[in-house]
């Protein structure tokens, strides 16, 4: 069933080098309508460097991204800036938390609809009726999304305020609020506690499943990538050492001699 | 303890050091030395006091800002709270606004150029505070865009005698378009490197008004700018003096207007956003190059059109109006007043082009005051004069809203 899905992300033969250093070589993935897909690897894998490589925050030095939000055809979108790549529908969250932290919550994410709103200068100073239409329904979206994340009780205060996990989530609310097709999360229960994670689980099927997107994680927590994702792609240096449904990657024995080993017997 | 021993070294080393210039006295003449050791020991006295001083300011101001990281609370400032409270705010708005409309009538002519010049740099730091304040980009070149308003108006009316009323649109226009024409390239560089080479922009267009003769009359400068025509309201000396200075709180109010509404707009926000992580900001979807141009150009229309002001002001331009030192006092208006704050940065441009106005009698001191004050304010109040206070989104309105969408 999932085979007869649109792909919307296509990504080609992506390589990236770092001088003399090669963080990604060759690496193929995929990721279908309303899917949730994760990409795991050891540390230092480049598996950021890949999150890098597609969201425009670096050009690939090799290979194609190519999109396709709507069912429109593909779009090849490497070298393109990160603003514009946001602006495609391609939203992030990043490893090491990037809030604008003297910014407060709900601020923190009415960033996130700046893509989506128009008010230019003359607006600004006027504050014409569609501007001031336009900034409320700003407010009233962000809130929701505040809302949907149990963050509204946060709403007015600094985003560096925020406990751990909050901020995490406010990460997502964030990318939310640009309206994507599809959701990039980097590792977003690092630091969480079990119970914390399980939440986090239930939010991120939520979201995929109210905003109509798919999700693209990279994740540590074995437990968590084996129950939430559909499929998985694994990393090792850089390369791309094996695909499939959990079930599949849980035997694949170079897997397991790569990364899961133990931490799969547990589990 | 651990202090005071710190103190007195600091004191013995200063001794030591003063000892050769402030103690020992050679009389060439009769070839005797007198040694003055009571001097050396006001000077450790005095270097002692101070030093404890100095420590025990910094202490008192660590301890207050790890209870103020504690506390996770912002800051509320007693200023900022009267300021919130709309029955203090209007009441000093009028009274303010009273005494500025008032001012001619109660001060000599002296005053009201005085005061005519201090709006003059109230504008220019309401100008530069968006480009450093709220967007976060150190400009050292800012007076550039000064010289190129206040040269568009000298050499328009010069040239094929153009008013006063048609060149300061035209000279805001010049301004925000240097402003783009520099800013395209250059605003692709950071912090420090944005700095240098600002500044290296406002020293070329310094270089190049002083050195092209032919066209702008070199150092010498243009001489017999029109005032301009109030209508023919304004007949006589005084009034057009008076008229100049009603001209400046004109202007005062419509940047204070249009600089608080762009603050508080998407703009604003995007600006600060960029302020605080780029990267995310771009991650965002926020186009970086775009929303810094923006406020680089913004700044700089502010600049053209004071420039146009301050021709018609002072009726004589040459280039050594111009100098970085302009650049570094309007920088240094922004940095004492609080970034950002509006209210600090007029309090900073009446502050640092009044006193020294005021104080002519230290006028010997003055850049040393000057740099002392910097420091000072820099140590102990980083934040400025003013804390700049963005307003907040009102959650219970919103709150409110919603309710009435659900139920
Ligand atoms: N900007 C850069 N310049 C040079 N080398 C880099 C850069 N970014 C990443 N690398 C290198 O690329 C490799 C992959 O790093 P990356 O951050 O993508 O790993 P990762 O899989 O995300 O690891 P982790 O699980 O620790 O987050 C590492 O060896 C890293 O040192
Ligand atoms: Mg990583």
């Amino acid at each position: 069933m999932i085979n007869e899905r649109r792909t919307v992300l296509q990504v080609k033969g992506v390589s990236k080098d770092f001088g003399g250093l090669r963080a990604l070589d060759d690496v193929d993935l995929d990721v279908k309508e309303g899917e949730i897909v994760a990409l795991i690897g050891p540390n230092g894998a480049g598996k950021t460097t890949f999150f890098n490589c597609i969201t425009g925050i670096y050009t690939p030095t090799e290979g194609d991204v190519n999109i396709d939000p709507y069912g429109g055809g593909f779009k090849r979108i490497n070298g393109m800036k990160p603003n514009i790549v946001t602006e495609l529908g391609m939203a992030r969250t990043f490893q090491n938390i990037r809030l604008f932290p003297s910014m407060s919550v709900i601020e923190n994410v009415m960033i996130g609809c700046h893509c989506r709103t128009k008010a230019t200068f003359l607006g600004a100073v006027f504050r014409d009726p569609g501007t001031r239409k336009e900034e409320q329904e700003t407010i009233l979206k962000s809130y929701a999304l505040l809302q949907e994340l149990g963050l509204d009780q946060y709403a007015d205060e600094l985003a560096r305020n925020l406990p751990y996990g909050a901020q995490r989530r406010l990460e997502i609310a964030r990318a939310l609020a640009t309206d994507p097709f599809i959701l990039l999360l980097d590792e977003p229960a690092a630091g969480m506690n079990p119970q914390e994670t399980a939440e986090l689980e239930e939010l991120i099927v939520s979201i995929k499943d109210k905003h109509k997107i798919s999700v693209l994680l990279i994740e540590h927590d074995m437990k968590m990538v084996m129950s939430l994702s559909d499929r998985l792609f694994v990393l090792e240096y850089g390369r791309e050492i094996a695909h499939g449904t959990p079930q599949e990657i849980s035997e694949n024995p170079a897997v397991i001699k790569a990364y899961l080993g133990e931490e799969l017997v547990d589990a | 303890m651990e202090g005071l021993k710190k103190s007195v070294l600091a004191s013995l080393w200063f001794m030591f050091l003063t000892l050769p210039i402030m103690g020992v006295f050679v009389n060439t003449i009769d070839k005797s030395v007198t040694w003055h050791l009571d001097r050396v020991l006001y000077v450790g006295a005095a270097a002692f006091v101070l030093s404890y001083l100095w420590r025990f300011m910094l202490e008192r101001k660590e301890r207050g800002m790890k209870a103020e990281e504690q506390s996770a609370v912002e800051k509320v400032t007693l200023l900022n709270k009267l300021l919130a409270n709309p029955k203090f705010f209007w009441p000093a708005v009028i009274a303010v606004a009273g005494f500025a409309i008032a001012f001619p009538k109660l001060f000599s002519m002296y005053q009201v150029n005085v005061m005519t010049s201090a709006l003059i740099y109230v504008v220019l730091g309401l100008g530069l505070n968006i480009v450093v304040g709220l967007a976060g980009l150190l400009d050292l070149g800012f007076v550039a865009f000064y010289a190129v308003g206040a040269y568009s108006y000298a050499l328009m009316n010069m040239y094929w005698g153009i008013s006063f009323w048609v060149a300061l649109p035209l000279g805001a226009l010049l301004g925000a378009l240097c402003g783009i024409l520099l800013g395209f390239p250059v605003l692709r560089l950071r912090g420090d490197y944005l700095a240098i080479v600002t500044l290296g922009f406002g020293e070329i267009i310094r270089l190049v008004l002083e050195n092209w003769a032919e066209f702008t009359h070199g150092p010498s400068g243009i001489s017999n700018i029109a005032r301009p025509e109030f209508f023919g309201l304004a007949k006589g000396f005084m009034a057009q003096i008076n008229f100049m200075y009603y001209l400046m709180l004109v202007l005062v109010v419509f940047t204070i207007f249009v600089v608080n509404r762009l603050k508080n707009s998407r703009i604003g926000r995007a600006w600060q956003a960029l302020r605080e992580d780029e990267i995310a900001c771009q991650a965002m979807g926020i186009d970086k190059m775009k929303t810094k141009l923006m406020a680089f150009s913004l700044g700089a229309t502010w600049a053209g059109m004071v420039g146009v002001v301050f021709a018609a002001k002072t009726t004589f331009i040459n280039p050594a109006s111009f100098t970085f030192l302009e650049s570094a006092i309007i920088l240094s208006i922004v940095v004492l007043g609080g970034m950002g704050s509006i209210l600090g940065v007029i309090l900073g441009a009446l502050v640092l082009i009044l006193l020294p106005e005021y104080m002519r009698d230290f006028s010997e001191y003055r850049m040393l005051i000057f740099g002392a004050t910097m420091v000072l304010v820099m140590v102990f109040r980083p934040q400025g004069l003013v804390r700049d206070v963005r307003k907040k989104i009102d959650i219970s309105a919103v709150k409110k809203a919603l309710g009435g969408v659900h139920d």
